[in-house]
């Protein structure tokens, strides 16, 4: 299979400011202190992609997997090394950012469907496709969003997001928000994502479902890549698999769905 | 994230065909920076966020875009108070209220886009934390908003000229029209590097606010082009260097000058001769295009340089 995604020495430092203002860079200045330092958030990672692979992207809270994932996305770009893609990116990232709480339902779509880079033509197509998934009623798609409760409009910032065509498939955040059933009918559409074809890069905490979804898992210690390899090797060595034992029949309770990042 | 990659087929809520790349698909650069340019590409994106915030704007209000209207016009009134009534300046400009209101539209065109622009990324930090969008997107947004409250406010003002025996003219078009593109562009310039700089220190935008200030003054709105010849004499040469008085001016030229008689054209109410409007002012106006292009690059050069840090700053 063709590759997808390369990802060469890349490192993005983050800066730590000290002191924001005028009055505190003074007295920091004056009395001889550090006014800021930086860290590597992604340190010299290295990998390649192939075309269909599922990745599970692991890591402990602030081992800079969403930079990482930012980086691929093309919403960062990394300060030292390269990525490179091939295919459209879009994903599960971010889900219903730039919703404008005064906008109705129906203009939201279509803005927030442009932003993940549709085109007029694609958000007709999809448009009705969307609505379905959302599970809105119709009534309130000519309402403001921001009369939404929020599991509404969480549900519609994931139709949208999940109605992109895409070579490859972010997905971050997922299944954070939503209930029951449609966190299940989250899972079964990213499984059809997976089986389709297309890249899948998915970070999760939760042991099970990477297990389910990904046959290959990426681990970031530290901004470092430690672990590249087998999914249930990397599990172990993230220690998450003592969590509870496999058991397929329990995969759609809320640990194993469980909030994300 | 190229329209010519999508897979085509209608897919409801199935999941597109499998996707092969095949060898020779070319790598990308998740996060290209082609500038203004990327801004083009995806319109239909800045056609939505133009109309978002057109209609986000006054949502709730019950006068709505009437407030379009009325901002300009108090602002008119307070200036044809204090400045024609209270200074007496009705007398030595003659039409001192087109005078004005040809000047308020070029002004308040150039400081909306310029304040907004600057606050723009900032304000839509929740789409540049989060998503691969060209954050010139924002800026030029700001100033197409800004511009399409001018169209109100010319209504106004034609209105006005034509009671007052106004013909319009090939060269009064051309006037509007290259005093339009020079806000545009120069204002694009400079919400797109005070944009980018907000977003690094929020200091850029009250700086901004002064900086309006001396806008409003360094033109000829509430006095007139002639009072600097008098008052300043040679300086008057560099007065006209300032792109933005040259777009007033050529607006002046479009609606002011058609409304005086011969008398009033060439002599002030002392029987004197006077230049109401500089010579050349039109080779004036297409220069001003140019400086403001260059103006335009360099902003562009300097965004483009301040961009990475926009994620991770904002």
């Amino acid at each position: 299979m063709a590759e997808s995604i390369r990802v060469e020495n890349v490192t993005k430092e983050f800066t730590l400011r000290y002191h924001r203002t005028f009055k505190q860079v003074t007295v920091a200045l004056a009395r001889g202190r550090q006014l800021s330092d930086t860290f590597p958030a992604v340190d010299d990672v290295s990998f390649t992609v192939s075309q269909g692979e599922s990745i599970g992207l692991m890591g402990l809270n602030g081992s800079g997997k969403s930079t990482l994932l930012k980086m691929i996305n093309g919403v960062m770009r990394p300060d030292h090394g390269t990525v490179r893609t091939r295919g459209r990116i879009a994903g599960l990232i971010a889900t219903g950012a730039g919703f404008h709480p005064q906008l109705s339902g129906k203009e939201n779509i279509m803005l927030n469907a442009a932003i993940l880079g549709m085109s007029e033509n694609e958000i007709a197509r999809k448009y009705d496709a969307i609505v379905d998934f959302a599970e809105i009623p119709t009534k309130f798609l000519q309402t403001e969003v921001g009369h939404y409760s929020s599991g509404q409009s969480a549900r519609l910032g994931f139709a949208v997001a999940i109605h992109v065509d895409s070579e490859i498939f972010l997905a971050d955040e997922v299944l954070a928000v939503g209930d029951k059933p449609f966190k299940k009918k989250c899972l079964e559409r990213m499984e059809q994502v997976r089986d389709s074809g297309r890249t899948l890069f998915y970070v999760s905490h939760a042991g099970g479902s990477v297990k389910r979804m990904c046959n290959r898992v990426l681990i970031l210690e530290q901004g470092r890549l430690i672990f590249d390899g087998d999914v249930k090797e990397g599990i172990k060595v993230l220690k998450y698999d003592d969590e509870r034992p496999e058991d397929e029949e329990h995969f759609d309770s809320d640990e194993e769905l469980g909030a994300d990042i | 994230m190229t329209d010519s990659l999508q897979a085509g087929a209608d897919t409801g809520t199935t999941v597109e065909p499998a996707y092969d790349l095949g060898e020779d698909r070319p790598w990308e650069d998740p996060a290209p920076s082609r500038g203004l340019l990327e801004v083009f590409r995806r319109r239909y994106l800045l056609k939505l966020l133009v109309r978002r915030e057109i209609s986000a704007r006054y949502s709730g209000s019950f006068l709505g875009l009437i407030w379009s209207y009325i901002n300009p016009l108090s602002q008119f009134f307070i200036y044809f108070a204090i400045i024609g009534v209270i200074f007496q300046l009705h007398d030595s400009i003659p039409n001192f209220p087109i005078h004005i209101f040809s000047a308020i539209i070029i002004v308040h065109f150039f400081t909306e886009t310029f304040n907004a622009g600057t606050r723009s990324i900032v304000r839509n930090k929740a789409i540049v934390k989060k998503m691969a969008v060209p954050a010139e997107m924002f800026p030029v947004a700001s100033m197409l908003v800004s511009l399409y409250h001018v169209f109100p406010q010319l209504v106004i003002l034609l209105v006005a000229v034509l009671f007052m025996g106004w013909t319009p003219t090939l060269s009064g078009v051309l006037a509007v029209a290259i005093a339009l593109t020079i806000i545009m562009t120069l204002g694009t310039a400079m919400a797109l590097f005070f944009s980018a700089a907000n977003v690094l220190f929020r200091d850029f935008a009250s700086f901004v606010n002064i900086l309006t200030n001396f806008v409003r003054f360094g033109v000829p709105m509430i006095y007139s082009y002639t009072m600097v010849g008098d008052r300043f004499g040679r300086f008057a040469d560099y007065y006209v260097l300032n792109p933005i008085a040259d777009a007033v001016m050529l607006m002046q030229h479009a609606f002011w000058i058609g409304t005086l008689t011969e008398q009033e054209l060439s002599f002030d109410d002392k029987g004197q001769a006077v230049d109401r409007l500089p010579d050349h002012l039109f080779t004036l106006g297409f220069t001003m295009i140019g400086v403001s292009l260059v103006i335009l690059v360099l902003a562009q050069y300097v965004f483009s340089k301040l961009e990475k840090q926009i994620p991770e700053r904002i």
